[in-house]
């Protein structure tokens, strides 16, 4: 087993996290966000992924891929695309309202 | 006749219902939208009332679109009368919401109907499904119309930013779930909960599967808002329109503890030792009660004081339930039923003071409320109902857990925690509608304050009718829990099937049918009484105190304290996400630990 894309997806998933703590801009934070998440494609390709075998088509000659994690990775490409551009909409509304996207200066909420 | 259809029909009703709405928004008056929108949740509630009838002789599992196991993929929804009662729960607190909108956003376009009904099927298949990735795809349509709904008001700048924290701390903690996913897919080939569960009882505990466990928990974790998962819940509570708030609190966080226990139990429940689960539950659920109730207590922020009085309530629930037993389990639904019902009711009052007074914050509004003749009797009373004031369904939810932890210490923790948020709140009744204690001192820099919110509808001279039904149903609902016993004797059985980790893979790996299953003691008890009654009093006791001496003097004593706690919610999304990763480990050192 080749340890390569599982290390790449937790380091993906752990330096997205990183980002958003470190985050002086808020465009960043959701940049970092999508990072995060494309560690979860990295895992779920790298665990269906053989050596050699073909894409899983319908009559391809020999061993294929294994499509279920194509499916979930397909699937989890359209969750990050309508969470990211909901976070961003979110960003564009704080900068007019609050007229910042730097997270250090947005103190409204706590306590 | 064959009630496998019925699954799926909860999920479909409400997409379907939001594709009307959006297909006749634009051609139609609002009272048609209004109308449609309701249409489908009451229709809804119906199903989900059939399904509940049917899980009592056993569950009911369909296999989507004929795929059984015998094809080697299929999605499974499992219904028990847990998973069903969530569900119906969630049908149930929708609709009230939609009456609720009818007159309170005047200005509110199809666009919140549509969310509405769209967050309810997310929540509907959430509480039906038995397939892991299915869980996680349910669990993001759950959270990506509730940022939605959250930053609802985009006009104003803290709504924005709760729906944007709420979504940050949220997502990463879902993706970490998929990556536990994606981690025990490769260790079984499988995603279906009963399968997962069939093939790591063969292969045993192992690190991987330990680390996937966590990864998996840790999504689910932060949706039930368990500290330190906690931070968003109040945030987004704080800013999110009213209705919507009764659906978060009411059933959207507790679905996160559902998740856990269905995690723990079906998919891990071969591997896991129950010790382990039980003292790493324990212990997240005391913190989560504690933290809760102190910062409730600290509260000027109505709708921050219900938050995080749903947090303290959280911690409960999770503590009744880490017993793993049928008594501990149907207790901790039992409460929240009873606690969906009535914190959605005051959650709906505190939207009326906001509709009227436009403000949501206890010391500016001290003395305000002298004339308000719904919410001036009917606060308190919720606030003793929240804390356990017998026959109310949380009284009795609290009776049952108190028991079955067998614990007298957990027991004296349940008490305070459920009369200091009931205290908290019926002070802030007592200094708004009786105009009761000192006026309040406004030197606290440390909390949001209620100010500045964007007052939601305007009624100077009644409240609508459809507005005050809401709040009528679910007060009552919380006191039907108590006070029907077939609401408990029924999820004394579901616990027993939730449990039955065996019973529920044959039935749905193998359609073995389901064993009859004996109830358990659910009614009430003499002691659940007293105790009920004891917290009522302490938070009376609570409200008074809090009025009249305005925990000056303790507050002065536990400054310093009391400032790091309100400072480590500072708001701040990297903070938030700093916390989960830590959590994350936490919650891994707990399982090793105990």
């Amino acid at each position: 087993m080749n340890l390569l894309p599982y290390l790449v997806a937790g380091w993906l998933l752990l330096i997205g996290c990183f980002g958003v703590v470190r985050s002086r801009d808020l465009i960043h934070t959701v940049v970092c966000v999508a990072i995060a998440q494309s560690g979860t494609y990295v895992l779920l390709l790298g665990i269906g992924f053989q050596r050699g075998a073909s894409a899983p088509v319908q009559g391809a000659p020999g061993a294929v891929v294994d499509p279920v994690v194509q499916a979930l990775t397909l699937t989890d490409i359209v969750v990050s695309a309508t969470v990211t551009a909901l976070l961003l909409a979110l960003v564009i509304q704080i900068s007019k309202r609050a007229g910042t996207v730097d997270p250090d200066e947005l103190d409204e909420l706590r306590g | 006749m064959d009630p496998s259809w019925l699954p799926p029909l909860g999920i479909a009703i409400p997409l379907a219902g939001a594709c009307v709405v959006l297909a006749l928004a634009k051609f139609v008056p609002r009272l048609v939208v209004d109308i449609v929108a309701m249409v489908t949740a009451v229709v809804a509630v119906g199903a989900m009332s059939m399904l509940l009838a049917f899980t009592a002789a056993g569950r009911v599992v369909t296999w989507v679109g004929g795929w059984t196991p015998d094809h080697g993929v299929g999605i499974v929804l499992a219904a028990d009368p847990i998973g069903a009662g969530f569900a119906l729960l969630a049908c149930v607190l929708t609709a009230c919401a939609l009456i609720y909108t009818w007159r309170y956003f005047d200005d509110a376009e199809a666009h919140v109907h549509v969310l509405i009904l769209l967050f309810m099927a997310g929540m509907v298949g959430f509480s039906l499904t038995a397939d892991l990735f299915d869980l996680f795809v349910f669990l993001e349509l759950m959270s990506a119309t509730a940022y939605a709904l959250t930053g609802h008001k985009i006009e104003e700048p803290r709504s924005v930013q709760g729906g944007f924290t709420f979504g940050v701390v949220t997502s990463l903690g879902a993706y970490f779930s998929l990556a536990g996913i994606g981690i025990l897919y490769a260790r079984t080939g499988q995603l279906g909960m009963p399968q997962i569960g069939t093939a790591l009882a063969g292969h045993g505990m192992d690190a991987l599967v330990l680390a996937a466990l966590v990864l998996v928990l840790t999504g689910l974790l932060v949706k039930a808002a368990v500290v330190p998962f906690h931070f968003w819940l109040a945030d987004a509570h704080a800013v999110a329109p009213t209705p919507v708030c009764v659906l978060f609190s009411g059933v959207m966080a507790p679905l996160g503890l559902y998740g856990v226990l269905r995690v723990t139990t079906t998919v891990f429940g071969g591997v896991l030792p129950a010790a382990s689960a039980h003292g790493t539950f324990v212990v997240l659920g005391i913190a989560t009660a504690v933290v809760g109730a102190v910062l409730c207590l600290m509260q000027r922020h109505l709708k921050r004081m219900l938050a995080y009085s749903t947090i303290a309530h959280l911690g409960l629930f999770l503590i009744a339930m880490a017993t793993l037993t049928a008594s501990g389990v149907a207790g901790a639904v039992v409460y929240v039923f009873g606690h969906a019902g009535v914190k959605g009711a005051l959650f709906l009052m505190v939207g009326v003071l906001l509709a009227r007074k436009g403000n949501v914050d206890e010391f500016a509004l001290f003395c305000e409320g002298r004339d308000e003749r719904l919410t001036k009797w009917l606060l308190p009373l919720g606030a003793l109902a929240l804390a356990g004031l017998p026959p109310f369904g949380t009284g009795l939810g609290k009776a049952i857990s108190e028991e079955s932890t067998e614990s007298v210490a957990l027991t004296a923790l349940f008490v305070l925690v459920s009369a200091a948020t009931g205290g908290a709140v019926l002070r802030a009744s007592l200094r708004i509608h009786f105009g009761l204690g000192p006026p309040p001192d406004d030197t606290d820099r440390d909390t949001t304050k209620g100010e500045g919110e964007e007052q939601e509808g305007r009624f100077p001279n009644r409240v609508p009718a459809t507005m005050v039904a809401a709040i009528a149903v679910l007060l009552t609902g919380g006191l039907l829990v108590g006070v029907v016993p077939q609401v408990a004797e029924a999820m004394g059985v579901g616990a027993q099937r939730f449990l039955d980790r065996n019973g529920f893979i044959a039935q749905a790996m193998h359609g073995v049918a389901a064993a009859p299953v004996g109830g358990i003691e659910t009614a009430w008890t003499w002691s659940g009484v007293a105790l009920g009654l004891l917290s009522a009093v302490l938070a009376v006791a609570i409200g008074f105190v809090g009025v009249h001496f305005g925990l000056g003097r303790l507050r002065g004593a536990l400054k310093a304290p009391l400032h790091v706690v309100h400072r480590l919610h500072s708001g701040h999304v990297g903070d938030y996400a700093a916390w989960l990763v830590l959590g994350m480990t936490a919650v891994g050192a707990l399982f090793v630990i105990t």
